[in-house]
């Protein structure tokens, strides 16, 4: 036993650590650092599936059905491993049309219907309220537990002393500071989010120490509690899962597929799977990291039970409260107080989230429509700020669904067990699944189908669960259980038709689902759908196939802009409006001066918008109240789909041939480009071409002139003259037949005489040749032949007309003075390799590469006759012609070094570039 | 006093011809065989006239004639241009930097002797 201030100290810190939580992450969110946009955090925060009922339910389900409490967590680990990809296909969906709640969601699909919307929002009131008060429950009879030491309070104390009561208030408290402080309801909430991850981590820490404590701190390990618990008959049949009869999968499968569904489509769980959900990504964690917690919790579940019943005997105590009566009879009150936590966290986390999740739903679906019917609020034409009465509505609706909790516990109180509730709830909201579900992958289904299903499904639930629950607490007649409403005998709600052999849940979990399906299919097949359900079910099912910015717009009518900015204003506040409209004109890219055109895309923003605060059941109405529309049929949207699509094959197309007549374009532009720079090429020759012929001629004509005209002239002076008249003109010939030559190996017009060839004979045939020039210029030649050097197939004249050119280079720029030029050869596997170097000054820095151009002569003088500037080109030419190469040797600062290497075998190139 | 020349040219066998024709007509005649020397030249030598050849090494001939005229001292020297390359471009952006006359490669002789006797015998600006 604890002392009860201490209990209710300890609880109030804690949840007090809560809101500090919350608050620190709200704070993170504003500075941008979001805490919950991490995988592991929304895996934590699904795992508010986990309630009160996990934490105490459990281990007296297993008490008393053995491994049968395993199905409803089998279906969420089922649901999150084969259908993450449902659930992101339903982010998805939220996302672009920023869906609040399971409510809006299916209220929307099927052409944004109020009705429907108000069917979900009743069908989802009326299934969790009794869940809600199963957790104010399971927390005061925990904390009757702890500071009496009785197993469950039998008398409800008046309600000014009951913990309950407080607890209640304590978390519309928390949900309304966490859960309805914006009216957004698409902008996360981001402290909540924390605060439940936070409580699931304490919960399954609770847990995971109680059940450690229970198997090795009171008994000698698992093994130990399975032999004792085998040792008695009762307990060892509960060990074996077909529990004294035949095992009955239907049961296992309904348990499963109720849980599975239960998964999806709880209001709490959507909240935080869909709408809080901050990165499509995150789910594939989740995935499976969600299982992984639900596999974690349940893992002592077995073996506190056994140990429970083991240790306090059958019946000695409540097997719900077994994770609290077993470390407090072993005097562990820590261990109990933190296991109490525990509770209070899976309590507390599922009271805030349904009740936040419930609240935007009866604020957007049951409030805002009937104020705006009834004009409470002024009509939506008026001048307005509907902001704080929304809110006020949305706070109200908090405490409201709080206090139902609370009065439903009051009233329900200890008639029925926690996991029977729990299992009643869930078939209520199992309800929603197939209109959900199938919502998604079939464009076929209608509003009338929905709404048929949801009551069938609903109807049949009433009947066959929650009137025989009812009449069995004892607060109507159970006759009818027996006898069949009216007397009538297949009309028995717990074996409709006749059917029997199934449990009561099983039985009519199939008969509701079955009478929904049924409906939704008929009311679907019945009439076709309009075109807002039409263009509504495209939106949803084909939600992966378009971009945002592609998705075609089902409107058609008049609006004014003005108007929808006021509505904007009303109901998201002014300063929310003007950034929307600011967003907007920057995405359409209209400047923020100009007026923005009411077309159906603005509109369509603008609802879109007002979906995000008020559900788009109500966003309908407000902005079909402000503007003339047009109803569209399903051809309307069929066609305006197709406009749409044809709209974007035909952008594909005209982006595609954008894209071609760039690409042509460009490649105009570069062969544009190498045509001016061909053709500067040529200018440039024919420019150096003119000035090379010029050159020798305006020596030829002067000289000629001058002794043409002077007759006086000394003989000497004459014989000089007439000596530079012949080297002139013998400098032109020669450069007449380089350049024919040139042009004859551009154009490939060259004849190769090819025959083997001693290479020694030819380089020493070029050296006597040159030598008298050398000599004459006070050089002198050195010659530096390896001694075996190799036959060449190859042209001799070529290759002698490739080294005298590279001698008389050398001879040309070696120093006036001990002028020294060198020939060196030798030979390799492949050919031979010929170097010629002079001691001259080298080739000036930057020049390496240029000399190799026509007509470009390095900026020097020229000391001894005149080159054409086209040896070295030609030279190159020949060498690379046949297969070989020549090049400039790194200059070392002593002279020029020009080498080529020259194949053995010469591969002829015959298109070599010059 | 006789008329100081300078013969700026890289083509030996050119400014063989050229100095003959001069030193017959009685000028003062020096020698220049690149561009660097050729500036040197007019600064030291402070010749009346240059003819200067465009394509030359080191500094061409246009390089030249600006840097003359960018220099008051010498500014005044007459500059009578050579181009063997013969394109309008290369006459125009001589003139345009400063050049007295040009005259193309190969030339008569008894024309540039008349150009150079006319040029000398006209007052500068």
């Amino acid at each position: 036993m604890l002392p009860a201030p201490l209990v209710i100290g300890t609880s109030l810190a804690y949840l007090l650590l809560l809101v500090g939580v919350a608050y620190w992450a709200d704070r993170r969110a504003v500075q941008n650092r979001s805490v919950i946009a991490r995988p592991w955090v929304y895996a934590l925060s699904m795992a508010v599936y986990c309630t009160a009922w996990t934490f105490f339910g459990s281990v007296e389900r297993a008490a008393t059905g053995g491994v049968w409490f395993l199905p409803i967590y089998l279906g969420p680990t089922l649901a999150m491993v084969l259908g993450w990809v449902v659930v992101r296909k339903m982010i998805r969906i939220a996302k672009t049309h920023r869906i609040t709640s399971i409510a809006d969601f299916i209220a929307s699909r099927y052409g944004k219907s109020q009705a429907l919307a108000a069917l979900v929002t009743l069908v989802a009131v009326i299934g969790l309220v009794p869940y809600i008060a199963l957790q104010l429950k399971a927390v005061s009879s925990g904390y009757a537990l702890l500071t009496s030491g009785a197993a469950a309070t039998l008398e409800h104390p008046h309600w000014t002393r009951d913990s309950a009561f407080y607890v209640a208030i304590a978390l519309a408290g928390f949900g309304i500071v966490f859960g309805a402080r914006h009216l957004d309801t698409t902008e996360r909430h981001e402290g909540m989010v924390a605060a439940i991850a936070f409580e699931s981590l304490v919960k399954l820490v609770a847990f995971l120490s109680v059940g450690v404590f229970v198997v090795y701190g009171m008994f000698n390990g698992l093994g130990d509690i399975f032999s004792r618990a085998r040792a008695h008959p009762e307990l060892a049949a509960l060990l074996r899962p077909e529990q004294g009869g035949s095992f009955s999968w239907a049961q296992w499968l309904g348990l499963m597929v109720l849980a599975m569904c239960a998964a999806l489509v709880l209001p709490r769980q959507f909240q935080v799977m869909v709408v809080e959900n901050v990165h499509e990504d995150h789910v594939r964690r989740a995935a499976w990291l969600f299982p992984l917690y639900l596999l974690l919790i349940n893992l002592f579940v077995l073996p506190i039970a056994l140990g429970g019943l083991l240790y306090f005997g059958e019946g000695g105590q409540n097997a719900e409260q077994f994770v609290l009566s077993l470390p407090l009879a072993a005097g562990q009150e820590a261990l109990a107080l933190l296991v109490f936590v525990g509770g209070l966290s899976a309590a507390t986390g599922m009271v805030v989230v349904e009740t936040v999740a419930i609240s935007t739903m009866v604020s957007n679906e049951l409030a805002l429509p009937l104020l705006l019917r009834f004009r409470w609020l002024g009509s939506a034409r008026q001048p307005r700020d509907f902001t704080a009465p929304l809110l006020l509505i949305r706070r109200a609706a908090i405490v409201g669904v709080l206090l139902l909790g609370y009065v439903y516990f009051q009233l329900a109180g200890d008639t029925y067990a926690l996991a029977s509730i729990g299992l009643i709830s869930f078939a209520a909201v199992a309800q929603l699944a197939p209109v959900l579900l199938a919502g998604m992958y079939w464009r076929g289904g209608t509003r009338v189908g929905a709404l048929a299903g949801l009551m069938a499904g609903f109807s049949v639930w009433v009947y066959t669960l929650m009137l025989p629950s009812i009449a069995k607490s004892g607060w109507m007649d159970a006759s009818f259980i027996r006898d069949g409403a009216w007397g009538i005998a297949w009309l028995r709600p717990e074996a409709l038709l006749g059917l029997t052999g199934l449990d009561n849940l099983t039985h009519s979990l199939f008969w509701s689902l079955l009478a929904n399906g049924t409906a939704y299919l008929a009311g679907s097949l019945w009439r076709a759908p309009s075109g807002r359900e039409a263009s509504q079910a495209l939106l949803f099912v084909d939600v992966f196939q378009r971009g945002a910015a592609q998705t075609p717009v089902f409107w058609r009518g008049r609006a004014d802009a003005a108007q929808l900015r006021h509505l904007c204003e009303r109901f998201l506040g002014a300063d929310k409006a003007d950034a929307l409209w600011r967003a907007y004109a920057q995405q359409t890219g209209v400047a923020p001066s100009q007026r923005l055109q009411a077309d159906a895309r603005l509109v369509q923003f603008v609802e879109a918008q007002l979906a995000g605060a008020v559900g788009s059941a109500s966003a309908r109405v407000l902005v079909a109240s402000v503007s003339d529309e047009e109803s569209l049929s399903q051809r309307d949207v069929l066609a305006m789909l197709d406009e749409a699509s044809q709209l974007r094959s035909y952008s594909r197309a005209l982006e595609a041939k954008s894209q071609s007549l760039e690409r042509a374009t460009s490649e105009l532009r570069s062969a544009n480009q190498q045509l001016k720079s061909l053709d500067r090429l040529k200018d440039d020759f024919m420019s150096s071409m003119t000035h090379e012929l010029r050159t020798p001629l305006t020596s030829i004509r002067a000289l000629a002139e001058i002794l043409q005209g002077d007759i006086d002239i000394d003989t000497a002076q004459r014989q000089r003259f007439v000596d530079i008249i012949v080297q002139e003109t013998e400098r032109l010939s020669r450069l007449v037949n380089q350049v024919l030559d040139m042009a004859r190996m551009e154009g490939g017009h060259v004849e190769w005489a090819m025959q083997d060839v001693d290479v020694r004979t030819v380089l020493e045939n070029a050296a006597a040749t040159t030598l008298p020039v050398i000599l004459a210029r006070g050089g002198q030649l050195q010659l530096d032949l390896a001694d075996h050097l190799p036959v060449l197939r190859a042209d001799p004249d070529r290759l002698l007309q490739v080294v005298l050119n590279l001698l008389s280079n050398a001879a040309k720029f070696m120093p006036a003075q001990g002028g020294r030029v060198r020939m060196l050869a030798k030979g390799d596997t492949g050919g031979v390799t010929v170097c010629v170097q002079d001691n001259g000054a080298g080739v000036p820095e930057g020049h390496e590469s240029l000399i190799f151009e026509r007509f470009h002569q390095a900026g020097m003088p020229r000391p001894g006759g005149q080159g054409s500037g086209l040896g070295l080109p030609i030279s190159r030419h020949i060498v690379e012609y046949f297969g070989g190469r020549l090049w400039l040797h790194e200059q070392t600062g002593q002279g020029t070094r020009f080498c080529f290497w020259w194949p053995l075998q010469a591969v002829q190139q015959g298109d070599t570039e010059p | 006093m006789s008329h100081k020349i300078l013969i700026a040219d890289d083509e030996p066998n050119i400014v063989v011809s050229l100095e003959y024709l001069l030193q017959r007509e009685g000028y003062e005649v020096s020698v220049a065989v690149d561009g660097e020397a050729a500036l040197a030249a007019i600064e030291s030598g402070r010749p009346d006239l240059v003819l200067l050849d465009v394509m030359m090494p080191i500094k061409s001939g246009f390089e030249v004639c600006s840097s003359v005229r960018a220099n008051p001292a010498i500014a005044h020297t007459r500059i009578l241009m050579l181009t063997a390359k013969g394109r309008d471009t290369d006459l125009a952006k001589g003139m345009a930097l400063g050049a007295d006359d040009y005259l193309t490669k190969p030339f008569a002789t008894r024309e540039l002797v008349d150009r150079v006797a006319q040029m000398l015998a006209s007052k500068r600006p």
